[in-house]
């Protein structure tokens, strides 16, 4: 195998360069696809038997879930990789993503309370997948906490990858919390196998929802590495040259 | 559309006020996640061209 493709994400230079292209298409991605899920999702799709209307809040509430969680293995994965190669863009992204994440979480805990009062008639429960989503948030903010409590880099960049990777624990736990114990939270609307528990009216606006929110991701994310990338390699020449370029074009 | 009147869409069947405050919610976090990165940067590229005069100045 070839692996001169893994070995570049090592070089901040050549991450900036590549993530500066694909940011204006993750971004115009983002904004149509989640504008089309939005207008679908709210407008046209049809309303449910059961919930009426305020069923339409899964178009929200399963994307940021399923980005949540998406976000945390990320951060696992960028972890090991930080931890077995020392390469420094893992850590960036561990740290960059870490806030995302516990933003989406907040969106899936509080779109799921609002949903859970008309639906079940309490804005929580301590149910199993409601209480595993609560500490995918605190896992969050204990990332968080921990990146910005340890001033060495190398240090607080160990001790982040150790505990997005103890945490990553939790995430299979979330997944198969709705079949393992009673819960009142329905299950998984789509499967990989099998048929979806909706019609394609339904489910169509929600997968482009979950596009959405994965493109968003990815724009912000790079938004914010990019700006880090800068940070952390300030000393090195080409970093110096592109902030001067950049300062240059922002005082025309 | 599933909706017979501009005025049904905002009732949402008597589920407005759940629906639109998630909806609400939702697009505000969305907006901060991309508002406070543009913030960061634009700080940090005047902190520089500060510095940057400054140490021309020497």
């Amino acid at each position: 195998m070839n692996w001169t493709w893994f070995h570049k994400w090592g070089s901040p230079k050549w991450f900036y360069e590549m993530s500066g292209r694909w940011l204006p298409w993750l971004a115009v991605a983002a904004v149509l696809l989640l504008a089309v899920g939005l207008v679908w999702g709210l407008a046209y799709a049809p309303p449910e038997k059961y919930q009426g209307n305020s069923y339409r809040i899964i178009y929200i509430h399963v994307p940021a879930a399923f980005l949540a969680q998406s976000c945390y293995l990320m951060m696992a994965i960028a972890g090991a990789v930080g931890l077995i190669w020392k390469m420094k863009l893992a850590d960036v992204a561990l740290q960059q993503a870490a806030p995302i994440g516990a933003w989406m979480c907040f969106i899936a805990l509080v779109t799921g309370a609002i949903w859970g009062k008309p639906t079940w008639g309490t804005w929580w429960i301590w149910d199993a997948r409601l209480t595993s989503m609560l500490i995918l948030l605190f896992l969050y903010f204990g990332i968080i906490a921990l990146g910005n409590a340890i001033s060495n880099r190398d240090s607080a960049a160990k001790a982040c990858a150790v505990l997005a990777l103890v945490g990553a624990v939790n995430i299979p736990i979330i997944q198969k919390s709705v079949e393992w114990w009673n819960t009142l939270h329905q299950p998984a609307t789509f499967k990989i196998t099998g048929k979806a528990s909706m019609n394609a009216e339904m489910w169509l606006p929600l997968l482009i929802m979950v596009l959405g929110f994965y493109c968003f991701f990815g724009a912000v994310l790079l938004m914010r590495m990019r700006l880090e990338v800068l940070r952390r390699e300030a000393r090195a020449r080409w970093v110096k040259d592109e902030v001067a370029g950049l300062v240059k074009a922002g005082s025309k | 559309m599933s909706f017979a009147s501009f005025g049904e869409f905002l009732a949402m069947g008597n589920h407005g006020p759940y629906v639109w405050s998630a909806y609400g919610i939702s697009l505000l976090v969305l907006a901060l996640n991309v508002v406070l990165p543009i913030l960061a940067r634009r700080r940090y590229l005047q902190d520089e061209a500060r510095r940057l005069r400054r140490e021309e100045a020497k």
